[in-house]
């Protein structure tokens, strides 16, 4: 849970959404608070200077009785704690506290503090600084006071009652205290509201970036990783619904292409062991079958010779006859198949010879309604192919076509297109023939990697001596070592027929420096590796330099019948047929072989009702 | 001196060698066998043969490997290869390994026949050319060797290359020589492919068998020698020119010229 995508990603939104509405908030409450005491305070000075200039005259007066009795009104009212007047000694005059009237201040005491602080007062005194904020007792609310001094003017000095003296300049201060407690109330509340703001917008945020996330990562992909561990257990048909347009539904889609090129890969490697094999089997058979074979027909036909006076000998003898002839013909069929002949290879053009298969099967396309269109690309390179076995493989492929539409369909089309591709050669090029410098193959047949014979080389290291084989597809290293050799110059590699050396004196490793050692591939350059055992670095120039391998891609389609998928893997088997008693099976499996002792690829796709696809891929270079 | 026979046959199955020696023993030929090609050496030491039927998957040597022993060894009988893996591959590389015929396995019994009766006209062919050799007389008395720029398929086809791209497929006069009189031959027709190692047409000679003739390319038959289809005597008489049977536009003419032998080269 604590590891999951989606839990990181709402709790990593949570933590900055948090900061920021955090910071916003302090901020926002800490203005409010100063707005609001500021509006506070100006309030006070306002009240401060009113009932200063509220009692100015009665003191000028000297009413002493009337500015008792209008200070102690103003200071009943609710939102005034206290108004009082105090004279330069401190002595309080005038207070709507009347218990107050008569007592001395203490210099220190809040309300003079400001001025008597520095030793000698001050006489004038900033707005800001008149004011103060404290608590009675620690556990009362806040309280705003201000201080409003009362300055000697020309008409206090010439008044009459009681004449102050001229040097002397503030004469006293006015003092009020307003009660803070409701302004602290809404203080509070704002922020209360601010948290509970702050909470639930997080809360909010984490619960949407959740939900989201689940819906467009953690359930895509849970589908994928569900679909790999399908495949990963083998079921390569496996397929990811590819509903979205985003990264994920391309991963999905890029997902199932690779499934499908694996599942074709696998397909291919699968029969090609297969067909081999069952090549070699078909050959031993036919080998095993024609000898009894030959005793059945030679007895029975020197039989026949010799009965010609004794006519019901002569009908039996002609039914074994017949049918031994007959078993001929099927072992020589599977022969045929069976047939490892080096294809007659030499420069031709795959239009060409589609053209002259198309040429071959016109009657009978004709026959069964069918119209070949030709898509020939124009750019279309020569291959190095067996003319006529490829002419025999687009035959095949037309008539089988012709067959899945079938004369009932009234009418279909055979589709043939061709293009050249280019891919990249290295990891999929198969080094098949390797010699050392006397010619001695180094192919290895026994050992085989990934089911291809491997290249076997003999290494004396440090006293001991084995065998390396060699990964034989080019770009890979599955090499397996019959002998751990030390990475020093002592190492010798050679041969395994005739122990000439395989190393290479002149040139050491790009990578890690040790000693390289080279084989030839007829015909196609040198193959050069390291030594060292932990290093992967090998080269082969002719692969390395001819940049990306081309390819000419023939497409057959026609709209027949389709195949089912379960049929699909099957078809490429001999004497897997759906023609019943009309075909002997051998086509597909005859054209698999052929396309293979050309280095090429035949892969088929097919939909029930819709049609097949037969695609053939034939390198440019053999 | 060594006892002189008609047939050694080497074979490891003894139900073929028995049916050799049944069926070729009817006709009242005498014929040894030997199970492998050490037990065939040895009998070669004690007798003369005038033909050898050898097998090509043998326990201990190949056939090919045999034939190659009995030409260092100057054992001039010839050989006619048979095997169980009857392919055209097998049947051009016998040919051109020196193997005067091929049989390919299940055979009946004419199919043997027939080769053995050719194979004995050939063995009696060779002996009258090494006389007429040996008393300096020239060897085309005993039949006309194929034209220095002919290639053969064996000794029995020829093919030769014309400016145009097509080649003229015949029959050499050493063949002709091995059958009776030519009675008919049956043709393919034009547009018809023909491959190499394959029988391309079957000539009927008088005492009623017929010949298969393994033609010495592959490619299309663009032309049928009319001549010889309507009178087969042209080919007698002149094998090499008149008496072609095909003219053929060849799809591998460059890979298949080297399973074939030069003409020039029999006549050093």
């Amino acid at each position: 849970m604590l590891k999951k995508l989606g839990f990181k990603l709402t709790v990593a939104v949570g933590v900055i959404a948090l900061v920021t509405i955090s910071i916003f908030a302090y901020f926002n409450n800490r203005s409010d608070n100063r707005n609001l005491l500021a509006e506070v305070e100006r309030h006070a000075n306002q009240l401060s200077e009113t009932v200063k200039s509220g009692t100015e005259y009665d003191m000028l007066l000297n009413q002493r009785e009337r500015i008792h009795e209008t200070i102690k009104r103003m200071g009943n009212q609710s939102s005034i704690q206290r108004i009082r007047i105090m004279n330069k000694s401190g002595e309080v005059i005038y207070s709507s506290d009347t218990n107050e009237i008569g007592k001395m201040v203490d210099k220190n005491a809040e309300s003079c503090y400001r001025c008597h602080s520095a030793g000698q007062p001050l006489e004038r005194l900033e707005m800001k600084d008149r004011t103060r904020v404290f608590r009675v007792h620690p556990d009362s609310s806040r309280t705003l006071g201000i201080i409003n001094p009362i300055y000697n003017t020309k008409s206090c000095a010439q008044a009459a009652c009681h004449a102050h003296p001229r040097s002397q300049v503030v004469l006293g201060v006015l003092d009020v205290t307003l009660p803070l407690a409701a302004v602290d109330q809404d203080i509070r509340q704002g922020r209360i509201e601010v948290v509970i703001f702050a909470v639930s917008a997080i809360l909010a945020l984490s619960v949407i970036i959740g939900l989201f996330v689940t819906r467009w990562v953690a359930m895509p992909v849970r589908e994928l990783v569900a679909a790999t561990r399908h495949v990963a257990g083998g079921d390569l048909n496996y397929v990811i619904p590819e509903t979205r347009d985003d990264e994920l539904g391309t991963l999905a889609r890029s997902f199932n292409n690779m499934t499908h090129k694996l599942s074709e890969a696998r397909l291919q490697l699968f029969q090609s062991d297969k067909l081999a094999s069952l090549g070699r089997l078909a050959a031993g058979v036919a080998h095993e079958i024609n000898n009894p074979l030959t005793g059945v027909l030679t007895y029975s036909s020197f039989l026949l010779k010799r009965t010609k006076d004794q006519p019901e000998v002569q009908e039996d003898l002609k039914v074994i006859v017949r049918e031994t002839i007959r078993c001929r013909e099927i072992v020589k069929s599977l022969l045929d198949f069976a047939r490892q002949s080096v294809p007659k290879k030499g420069p031709a053009d795959v239009n060409e010879i589609i053209e002259r298969a198309a040429l071959v099967t016109e009657n009978q396309l004709a026959l069964n309604h069918v119209k070949l269109v030709k898509a020939l690309g124009a750019e279309v390179p020569l291959v190095t192919v067996d003319a006529n076995q490829m002419q025999q493989v687009f035959i095949n492929l037309f008539v089988n076509a012709a067959d899945a539409i079938g004369p009932e369909a009234l009418g279909g089309t055979i589709t043939v297109t061709t293009s050249h591709l280019k891919l990249s050669p290295v990891g999929i090029t198969q080094i098949k023939k390797a010699q050392c410098p006397k010619r001695h193959s180094l192919i290895n047949a026994e050992v085989r990697i990934d089911g291809k014979p491997s290249i076997r080389i003999k290494v004396v290291s440090g006293g001991n001596e084995g065998f390396i084989y060699r990964d034989p597809m080019y770009g890979q290293t599955r090499h397996q070592f019959g002998i751990a050799p030390e990475a020093t110059k002592a190492t010798q590699v050679m041969c395994p027929e005739c122990s000439a050396s395989l190393l290479v004196d002149a040139a050491s490793c790009p990578d890690c420096g040790s000693a390289i050692f080279t084989f030839e591939v007829p015909g196609k350059g040198m193959v050069e590796g390291c030594t060292n055992r932990q290093c992967t670095w090998q080269r082969w120039a002719v692969v390395d330099e001819s940049g990306e391998r081309e390819f000419v891609e023939v497409r057959v389609r026609d709209t027949g019948s389709g195949i089912a998928q379960e049929e699909l893997p099957r078809i490429f088997e001999p004497f897997y047929s759906t023609k019943g008693q009309k075909g002997t099976g051998l086509g597909l499996a005859v054209i698999w072989g052929i396309i293979d002792n050309h280095n090429g690829t035949i892969i088929v796709e097919s939909q029930v009702g819709a049609g097949t696809t037969f695609v053939i891929r034939i390198p440019v270079e053999p | 001196m060594k006892t002189a026979r008609d047939i050694l046959v080497v074979d490891d199955e003894l139900v073929i060698t028995q049916a050799v020696v049944r069926v070729c023993g009817a006709e009242g030929m005498s014929v040894d066998v030997a199970e492998s090609a050490a037990a065939a050496t040895a009998r070669l030491a004690r007798c003369t043969y005038r033909l050898i039927i050898c097998d090509v998957m043998m326990a201990d040597v190949d056939g090919f490997q045999f034939l190659a022993d009995l030409g260092r060894r100057q054992v001039r009988t010839p050989v006619i290869m048979s095997t169980g893996m009857s392919t055209m591959e097998n049947a051009v590389k016998a040919l051109y390994a020196g193997a005067i015929d091929f049989i390919p396995k299940p055979f009946t019994a004419d199919e043997l026949l027939v080769a053995v009766r050719r194979g004995l006209h050939y063995a009696r062919l060779q002996d009258a050319a090494l006389a007429a050799s040996a008393t300096k007389r020239p060897v085309s008395l005993a039949y006309v060797p194929c034209p220095a720029k002919y290639y053969r398929l064996g000794y029995a086809s020829w093919v030769s290359l014309e400016g145009t791209g097509t080649v003229l497929v015949g029959v050499s006069d050493l063949f002709l020589k091995t059958v009776d009189a030519i009675q008919d031959v049956r043709l393919g027709a034009v547009g018809e492919e023909v491959v190499q190692g394959s029988s391309c047409a079957t000539i009927t000679s008088t005492d009623g068998l017929d010949h298969g003739v393994l033609c010495p390319v592959s490619g299309r038959i663009v032309e049928v020698n009319r001549g010889v289809a309507s009178t087969p005597a042209v080919m007698e008489r002149d094998p090499y020119f008149e008496g072609w049977l095909y003219r053929v536009l060849p799809s591998e003419l460059q890979y298949e010229l080297q399973q074939l032998s030069s003409c020039s080269s029999d006549r050093l």
